[in-house]
C-alpha cells in the first residue's frame, strides 16, 4: 500500500522555465536548459523550447531543483490551529521549496484512529497546497500502552507510524509494534529519548548548561535509546526511521546498525546541523527543542554523517508555536522550532557555500532519501514525471524576520540571520504552490 | 599667563595668600571658634577645608574640627552621570555649632543646596556659613557665599578649573 | 549593566565588569555611613518608583530590596505571586505590561523561570534587576557576598573560596562563581558528584568531592541543601543524614581562622552545624546587613548611570 498524499484541487501548472540550471543529482541531471510543465507534468526539457500557452519564467542564473520531501512536520491540526493549520503549514512548505510533507500525529486529539485520519485527508484535500501525508501514532494517545489499529490506518494510506514528541518508553510495546507492522512494510519513525535520563533537562548537558543552570539533557538520553531501539528493530527485522539525531553517540550506534544490515533510515535537522548549545546563552526560547542543540563535537559528527551518507535524510521537525507560548522563560517554554521556510537556505548558506557538504548530498537528503524511507514517489526532473520542482535564486541574500513567514508561527532558530538562497517558485503535485511576488513572469 | 588648560587666575602663591585671608575672615567673623567646624565638600572642598583648618590654627591657635561631606545622594540631577561616590566623614556632632561649608567653585548653587540638605540629615547646626575659593557667578538658586577667595566673572561657556596639590599635583585656578 | 536598547539592567553577573563591581561596593560602603546616622534616609530617588515583583516566595530578598528603595526615598510597590492575578493564570507578559502602566523606574523581579528578567526588559521601560531567576543568576546576592568578603578580608584578589553543597540547583553558586572569579578570587566547588554540574570546570573553578579539601580556603561558602533533592526519582543524595555526614560543614572540618558564609535560609544541622553558624568566624549576619547597602548601591548605580557607553552594537551573525 502506497501512502496517500492529499492536495487541494487546482489548475495544473502551465509554465515554461527558460534558461535555468536544472539540477537533479538522482537523475544525473545538471545542465542549463528550458523546462516545460504542461498540465502539471514535465513535458519537455531542452534548448529553446516553445510553449505558446504557458507562463514564461525568465530563469537566467536561477536554479531548478526537485521539490523537497519533509518526513517530519507538525501541522498542529487538529487542536492547535493558533500555531499552524493545514493551509498555513503547507504554504510554508511550498515557500521553502517543498513538494511533499508528512505530518506528525501529536495533535489534539492525537492522530490514532481511522476516523481522524480520514477527516484529515478530507480537510487536507481542501486546504493543503502541497501534497501532504500523515503518520499516525504507534500507541493510542501517545501513551505507550496500546497499539493503534495499524492495519486499518495503513489501508487508508498512513505513511508510517510514530509517537513523535515522545519515545516509545516500553521496549516490550515497541517490539510488538515492529512485529505487528512488519507485514505492512511501513516504517516506525522513532523519537529517541530515555526520559529517565532527560528528565528535568531543557538543553544539552555540558559546559553551557552548567553555566546557565538550565537542566541538562545528557547526550546519552538519545544514544542509549537509539542503541536499544536498533537492537529491537534488528531482532524483528523491522524498518526503523530514526528521527532528528543530534549526538555523536547516536551516530556511532547508527554506523553499527548499517554495518549489520538493519533496515534503518535516519534524519538530521538543519538546526542540529548548524547550531550548538552555545546559542542557548541568549536564553531565547526559539532555540529550545527536543532533542536540544548539542555540542560542537556532536554537530561536527552530524555534518560528517550527512556528508558520508550515514544520515540519509534532512527533516525540519517544523514545530510551530504561537508567540505567547515562546515568550516564556526558557525552561517553561515549549519545545520546537519552525523550519520549512529556512531549511534549504540555511543548509546552503551554512554547509554548501563554505564547501563542507556538496549540493548533491543536500538535495538527495531532502528529496530521494526521505521519499524512499517512507515509500513515496521521489520527485524527479524528468520528462513525463509529475511536476515537483522549485526555482531557486542561489545568489539572493535575505534576512530571516518574524514578519516574513507563511507559517502562522515565527519561532525560528534562525531569526535575524542572513541566509543565501531564495525560493521563487514551487510547483508541487503539478500545481503552482508558491510564487514569490518578485518573480518575473510573462505570458 | 596662559597654560594648556587656560588662563591662570590664581597661581600657587596667590592661592595660598587667598586661603590665609579667608582663614582670617572666618576667625574675625566667629568670636567663638570652638563652636566652629569646617566641612569640605568632595572632592576639592575637602582639601581646602583641611588647609583652612591649618591656616586658622596658625592665625588663632585653635584646632577646629574638620569633616568631609559627599553630596551624591542629595543631588537634584540623579539621572545625569555621577562622579564616584565618597563616604561622608563627620566624626563630630554638628548640633548647635557653626558649620562652615567649604567648596572650590560656587556656580549654580545646586551643590550647596544639596550640601545643606545633607548636613541637616546629620544634625541641627546653629548656623551654616559658606566658604568658596572662587565664585564664578551664574547662580540658579538664592545662595551667597560668606567667604569668597576670588570673584571670577565668567561667560556661561567658560569653565573654571581648580587644581590642588593634594589631588592634582599643582596649586592653580584657571579659566578656559 | 547593559541591554541592547541602552537601558542598564542587572540581569546577571555578566552585566557588570570588575570596575562596575568596585564602584558598586564603594557606593555600598558610603551607604553604610548613611545607615549609621540617626536619619537613615537620603533623598536620592525621591519621586522615583521601585516595583518589586516576586513570583517566588522570599522574605529576605524582597524586604531587603524594599527597605533599600525606601532608604533612598523611592516610592515602592510590591506584587507577590500569591493573591495576585498571577494566581489566576495571568501570563508574565500581561502582568508586567499591566504594572508597567504605572511607570516604574526600576522593576525588581524574582521568578522561577530562567531568563524571566530578560523577558521583562522587553515589556517595560524600567531598569530591571534580577532578584533570582530559577537556577540561573542572583547577582545582588553575589554583590553582597563580595561586599561582605571585602569588608572581612580587605581584598578579593587571590582569596580562596570553597563553595560547598548543591551547586547544581544554586543560582547563588552560579553568580558567585562568575563574580568571585571576576574579582580575582579562586573558587573550589565541593560536594557529591550528583550536585556538581557536569562540565563546570571549564569556567575556571576546581572541583572536589572530598570535604577535607576545604582546608585551604579562606572562606567556606555553604549552600542550602534542599529537601526536594531527595525526592523519589531525583536521587541526588540518598538521605540528608548521609549528606550531612559526608559534606556538612562542622567545626571539626574548619580551622578557626576560616570564614563561613551562607546565603540563607539555613538548614541548621544539615549543611551547616549550628555552632558554626553562630561562631565568631561566621559572616552570615553580616551578609544580611550587606544586603541592604549593596541593594541601595545597585539601585543608585542603575538610576544615576542610566546609559551605557555607546560601543558594542549587536552583531547579527551569519549561519554557522
Amino acid at each position: 500500500m502506497a501512502p496517500r498524499l492529499v492536495q487541494r484541487l487546482g489548475v495544473p501548472a502551465e509554465v515554461l522555465v527558460r534558461g535555468a540550471r536544472l539540477y537533479d543529482p538522482a537523475a544525473g541531471l545538471d545542465l542549463i536548459a528550458d523546462l516545460h510543465v504542461r498540465g502539471g507534468v514535465i513535458a519537455a526539457i531542452g534548448g529553446d523550447l516553445d510553449a505558446p500557452d504557458a507562463e514564461v519564467v525568465d530563469a537566467d542564473s536561477l536554479t531548478v531543483l526537485p521539490a523537497f520531501v519533509d518526513p517530519h512536520v507538525h501541522l498542529r491540526t487538529p487542536g492547535q490551529e493558533e500555531s499552524e493549520d493545514l493551509a498555513t503549514g503547507t504554504a510554508a512548505a511550498a515557500a521553502g521549496g517543498y513538494g511533499a510533507i508528512l505530518a506528525m500525529p501529536n495533535t489534539d486529539p492525537v492522530l490514532d484512529s481511522v476516523p481522524l485520519l480520514e477527516a484529515l485527508f478530507e480537510r487536507g484535500a481542501e486546504e493543503c497546497v502541497v501534497p501532504t501525508g500523515f503518520v499516525p501514532a504507534i500507541s493510542i494517545g501517545l501513551t505507550g500502552r496500546q497499539l493503534t489499529e495499524m492495519y486499518a490506518l495503513a489501508e487508508r494510506g498512513a505513511a508510517g507510524f510514530t509517537d513523535d514528541g515522545r519515545p516509545v518508553e516500553s521496549a516490550g510495546l515497541l517490539r510488538r509494534a515492529f512485529q505487528y507492522v512488519g507485514p505492512l512494510g511501513l516504517p516506525l519513525a522513532l523519537h529517541e529519548e530515555d526520559m529517565t535520563l532527560s528528565r528535568g533537562g531543557a538543553m544539552h548537558e555540558g559546559v553551557v548548561s552548567a553555566e546557565l543552570g538550565i537542566g541538562g539533557y545528557p547526550a546519552i538520553a538519545e544514544s542509549a535509546m537509539v542503541a536499544r531501539d536498533l537492537r529491537i528493530a534488528r531482532y524483528e527485522d523491522g524498518r526503523i526511521h530514526l528521527q532528528h539525531l543530534s549526538t555523536r553517540g547516536s551516530l556511532e550506534e547508527l554506523a553499527w546498525a548499517r554495518s549489520v544490515g538493519i533496515r534503518v533510515s535516519a534524519e538530521a535537522t538543519p538546526h542540529h546541523l548548524l547550531l550548538t548549545d552555545e546559542a542557548v546563552r541568549s536564553l531565547d526560547a526559539n532555540l529550545k527543542m527536543n532533542p536540544p542543540l548539542a555540542s560542537e563535537d556532536d554537530r561536527l559528527a552530524l555534518v560528517e554523517a550527512l556528508r558520508c551518507g550515514l544520515v540519509d535524510c534532512v527533516a525540519t521537525d517544523h514545530a510551530p508555536h504561537a508567540s505567547d507560548l515562546k515568550e516564556q522563560p526558557f525552561e517553561q517554554a515549549p519545545n520546537g522550532v519552525t523550519g520549512l521556510e529556512t531549511a534549504f537556505a540555511a543548509l546552503y548558506t551554512g554547509l554548501v557555500e563554505p564547501g563542507v557538504v556538496s549540493l548533491a548530498v543536500i538535495v538527495t537528503a531532502m528529496t530521494v532519501a526521505p521519499a524512499v524511507a517512507f515509500g513515496l514517489e521521489p520527485p524527479r526532473l524528468a520528462v513525463g514525471a509529475s511536476a515537483n520542482l522549485a526555482l531557486w535564486d542561489l545568489a539572493a541574500d535575505w534576512t530571516v524576520r518574524s514578519a516574513g513567514f507563511r507559517s502562522r508561527s515565527a519561532n525560528s532558530a534562525f531569526l535575524g540571520r542572513r541566509l543565501r538562497g531564495r525560493c521563487l517558485l514551487t510547483i508541487a503535485g503539478g500545481r503552482v504552490a508558491h510564487r514569490l511576488a518578485a518573480v518575473g513572469v510573462s505570458a | 599667563m596662559a597654560t594648556a588648560t587656560g588662563k591662570v587666575v590664581l597661581d600657587g602663591d596667590a592661592l595660598r595668600r587667598t586661603l590665609v585671608r579667608v582663614a582670617h575672615e572666618i576667625v574675625e567673623k566667629n568670636a567663638d571658634l570652638d563652636g566652629v567646624c569646617l566641612v569640605g565638600i568632595y572632592t576639592r572642598g575637602v582639601a581646602l577645608a583641611h588647609r583652612l583648618r591649618h591656616e586658622i590654627a596658625t592665625a588663632a591657635g585653635v584646632e577646629i574640627d574638620v569633616g568631609a561631606l559627599d553630596i551624591s545622594f542629595y543631588r537634584d540631577d540623579v539621572s545625569s552621570r555621577q562622579p564616584v561616590v565618597h563616604s561622608t566623614r563627620l566624626d563630630f556632632a554638628i548640633d548647635g555649632r557653626t558649620v562652615v561649608l567649604v567648596d572650590d567653585v560656587l556656580y549654580t548653587g545646586r551643590t550647596i543646596r544639596a550640601a545643606i540638605d545633607a548636613l541637616f540629615d546629620y544634625g541641627r547646626p546653629a548656623r551654616i556659613q559658606l566658604a568658596v575659593l572662587a565664585d564664578r557667578g551664574h547662580r540658579e538658586l538664592p545662595i551667597r557665599a560668606d567667604y569668597v577667595g576670588k570673584n571670577l566673572p565668567t561667560a556661561a561657556d567658560e569653565r573654571v578649573f581648580v587644581r590642588l596639590i593634594e589631588t592634582d599635583e599643582i596649586d592653580e585656578v584657571t579659566i578656559r | 549593566m547593559t541591554d541592547r536598547d541602552g537601558r542598564r539592567h542587572l540581569l546577571g553577573m555578566a552585566d557588570v565588569d570588575a570596575a562596575d563591581v568596585e564602584r558598586i561596593l564603594d557606593t555600598a560602603k558610603s551607604f553604610e555611613a548613611v545607615l549609621d546616622r540617626e536619619v537613615k534616609k537620603v533623598p536620592t530617588l525621591r519621586g522615583r518608583t521601585v516595583m518589586t515583583l516576586f513570583f517566588e516566595s522570599s522574605t529576605r530578598t524582597s524586604s531587603s530590596f524594599e527597605l533599600a528603595a525606601k532608604r533612598l526615598s523611592a516610592d515602592t510597590m510590591s506584587l507577590k505571586a500569591s493573591g495576585s492575578s498571577v494566581d489566576k493564570g495571568e501570563s508574565l507578559k500581561d502582568t508586567v505590561q499591566t504594572i508597567s502602566a504605572y511607570g516604574p523606574d526600576v522593576v525588581v523581579i524574582r521568578h522561577a523561570g530562567i531568563g524571566a528578567p530578560g523577558l521583562v526588559t522587553r515589556w517595560t521601560d524600567a531598569h530591571v534587576i534580577n532578584a533570582g531567576d530559577g537556577k540561573h543568576q542572583h547577582p545582588t546576592q553575589c554583590l553582597l557576598d563580595l561586599y561582605t568578603m571585602r569588608e572581612a578580608l580587605g581584598r578579593l584578589d587571590g582569596v580562596q573560596v570553597a563553595i560547598v553543597g548543591d551547586v547544581l540547583h544554586s543560582r547563588v553558586a552560579r553568580s558567585n562563581i562568575q563574580g568571585f572569579r571576576m574579582m580575582g578570587a579562586e573558587v573550589l566547588l565541593v560536594g557529591p558528584k550528583t550536585l556538581i554540574p557536569r562540565g563546570i570546570e571549564a569556567t575556571g573553578v576546581r572541583v572536589s568531592h572530598d570535604i577535607r579539601d576545604i582546608a585551604d580556603a579562606d572562606v567556606v561558602y555553604v549552600l542550602r541543601m534542599q529537601r526536594e533533592r531527595m525526592a523519589e526519582g531525583a536521587a541526588y543524595v540518598p538521605t540528608l543524614q548521609e549528606y550531612t555526614a559526608r559534606w556538612g560543614v562542622t567545626r571539626a572540618r574548619l580551622r578557626p581562622t576560616q570564614l563561613v558564609m551562607h546565603p540563607g535560609p539555613m538548614n541548621r544541622g544539615v549543611e551547616i552545624a549550628t555552632d558554626v553558624a553562630d561562631a565568631a568566624q561566621s559572616l552570615i549576619l553580616r551578609q544580611v546587613e550587606a544586603g541592604l547597602v549593596t541593594r541601595m548601591a545597585v539601585l543608585y548605580d542603575l538610576v544615576t548611570r542610566p546609559y551605557r557607553e555607546p560601543a558594542a552594537a549587536p552583531v547579527v551573525a551569519a549561519v554557522a
